[in-house]
């Protein structure tokens, strides 16, 4: 049979590759290659070996190395807080009592808001709150940065609570049971029989929730668009200020954006080889 | 004692559940209210005094010409997600039946373009997209496909593994070509998965803000997201009531969408963490 489908590579495959070619190699190979080039334009490019980088680094009234650690910051704060957070629902939700499923949809729900929107709505809520003490969100970087653990967490919980919900139900019964058996508490239970059975659920929410806390932009465009002066810019919001925002500094940016890139692709290979490691084999 | 310990736990979750949708209830009244009093007293009830009755939703109205822009969200969202479910599945019943270092070669590509973020190819690809003018909203699915076909691929190349060759064997010797073949005989076994990836491709684009915003002609096109970002007009000043107003009708369609499709989301949602 292979060989028989083989020759119809133009019709199953060409299509998809094309947009890929259009929408991903091509835009990602000229970035890549323009990182080291001077250039308004595309056609206007100059190569300039590292300069763009040292570019990026080096500018002390671009806030790139304080966005860098912020964002490390933010994306393992979030990803923690989401996740313990998300794990203690789930093992509450998949009890069985009266309205579990309509708490279950309550909890989900902000995940389908877009992150636009979702920012509007929470800087109206947290400015109303600051307020108390003549505050807003943009008094100080700390406030966009607690704003933005608020709105992540209140968005994402949901969605790693539904896949630990899934985990949990997975879990067979005559291993609850043994452990119930052999005499050990709720909290054994959940350390030693559980969570290392929830393993494959955790690999898959850590892994999302660190990327998105990575790649996160518009919660933080539609939250503080980056004010105080810069501060409170995440990598995402910060590279595009750089592009868009800046004459001068396309170069720069697509640099930053290369940096980025390999954050990203690095943290997403270590995280997801070290809790491979720690699966159990089912 | 049990009865006993499964109503505290309704009581626990009905008040966090209600602390949950507190925010969206803040939103929905203060849209109601006259702009003036929202940023002053947000958390006020609506009174007399405060109450400005629909004038925030036809002054938002008029402002992000929002009707048009949920139009174009919805072709947007429609034919790109319509175009990545056919060619992706097609694609990736390829790859998974033809087996050679070129089709590895493409899975590894979308693998990788799945974790590659979108600022690494913003500039190159609005230049891009804007030389070969795809700048529309019906030409901007290309866009969508080539960007987003990573976990699409992904997704389906998955649930390919657990489908067995044979059936696809025995209707061949029954003389159907692969065209055949896949849509008569793959198609309707991949319908779970389409619906999951459906839902998590629909998610994402319905409201996707940067990607559109770069790429489309926006004095002509803007969809929901850019819509409601444009109401911040220079300097922070925002008509905070029509900013309001927008919110909820940004908001409203969504969560009576969920509300009919719950199960399919979240089963779609557990398909693709599963694949993972």
């Amino acid at each position: 049979m292979e060989r028989a489908v083989k020759k119809y590579w133009p019709v199953f495959v060409l299509p998809t590759m094309l947009a890929c070619l259009i929408g991903f190699v091509i835009p990602f190979a000229m970035g890549f290659s323009l990182s080291f080039c001077s250039f308004t334009t595309l056609s206007d490019a100059v190569f300039t070996g590292i300069d763009n980088y040292i570019r990026a680094f080096s500018d002390t009234s671009d806030s790139f190395v304080h966005a860098l650690w912020y964002t490390a910051l933010f994306a393992f704060l979030s990803t923690a807080l989401i996740n313990v957070l998300a794990i203690l629902v789930a093992l509450a939700l998949v009890r069985p009592f009266r309205g579990v499923n309509a708490f279950r949809t309550v909890f989900f729900m902000p995940n389908l808001i877009g992150g636009i929107v979702l920012g509007w709505l929470w800087q109206v809520i947290l400015n109303g709150i600051l307020a108390r003490w003549g505050l807003t969100l943009v008094s100080s970087e700390w406030y966009g940065f607690w704003g933005l653990i608020v709105v992540t967490l209140w968005q994402q919980m949901g969605y790693m609570m539904i896949i630990y919900i899934s985990g949990l139900q997975s879990i067979p019964h005559e291993q609850l049971e043994a452990a119930a058996i052999d005499g050990a508490t709720a909290l054994q239970t959940f350390w030693h029989v559980k969570l290392p059975m929830l393993m494959p659920s955790v690999t898959i929410c850590l892994f999302l929730t660190l990327t998105n806390g990575f790649k996160l932009f518009d919660q933080n465009l539609a939250l503080t668009a980056g004010m105080p002066s810069n501060r409170s810019q995440l990598l995402a919001l910060n590279i595009y200020s750089t592009f868009y925002g800046r004459t001068g500094w396309a170069g720069a940016g697509q640099a930053k954006a290369v940096v980025f890139c390999a954050i990203v692709v690095v943290i997403a290979m270590l995280q997801l080889k070290w809790t491979r490691n720690r699966e159990v084999q089912q | 004692m049990k009865r006993m310990q499964s109503a505290l736990w309704t009581a626990l979750f009905t008040v966090l559940s209600a602390l949950y949708l507190w925010p969206l209830g803040v939103v929905a009244l203060n849209s109601f209210k006259k702009k003036a009093f929202i940023s002053r007293a947000p958390f006020a009830l609506p009174t007399a005094r405060t109450w400005a009755g629909f004038v925030n939703y036809t002054t938002g109205l008029e402002l992000t010409n929002f009707a048009q822009s949920a139009a174009y969200s919805l072709i947007i969202t429609v034919l790109s997600v319509g175009l990545i479910l056919l060619c992706t599945s097609m694609c990736a019943w390829y790859i998974s039946r033809v087996q050679t270092r070129a089709t590895h070669g493409v899975y590894l590509l979308c693998v990788f373009s799945m974790v590659v973020p979108f600022q690494m190819v913003m500039f190159t690809l609005s230049k891009v997209a804007n030389l070969l003018q795809l700048n529309t909203p019906f030409t901007l699915p290309v866009i969508y496909l080539g960007f987003g076909a990573g976990l699409a691929v992904f997704m389906f190349t998955g649930y390919m593994r657990s489908v067995p060759v044979a059936i696809e064997e025995s209707a061949m010797i029954d003389g159907c070509g692969p065209l055949r073949i896949f849509f008569g005989v793959v198609a309707p076994i991949l319908q779970p998965v389409m619906v999951s990836t459906g839902i998590l491709e629909t998610m994402w684009i319905w409201n996707d803000y940067l990607l559109p915003y770069l790429i489309l002609d926006l004095k002509r096109y803007r969809t929901i997201p850019i819509a409601v970002q444009y109401l911040r007009g220079g300097y922070g000043s925002v008509d905070m009531g029509a900013m309001m107003a927008m919110l909820v009708l940004a908001i409203v369609p969504i969560v009576v969408l969920y509300l009919f499709c719950q199960k399919y989301i979240v089963s779609g949602i557990v398909a693709g963490a599963v694949k993972g």
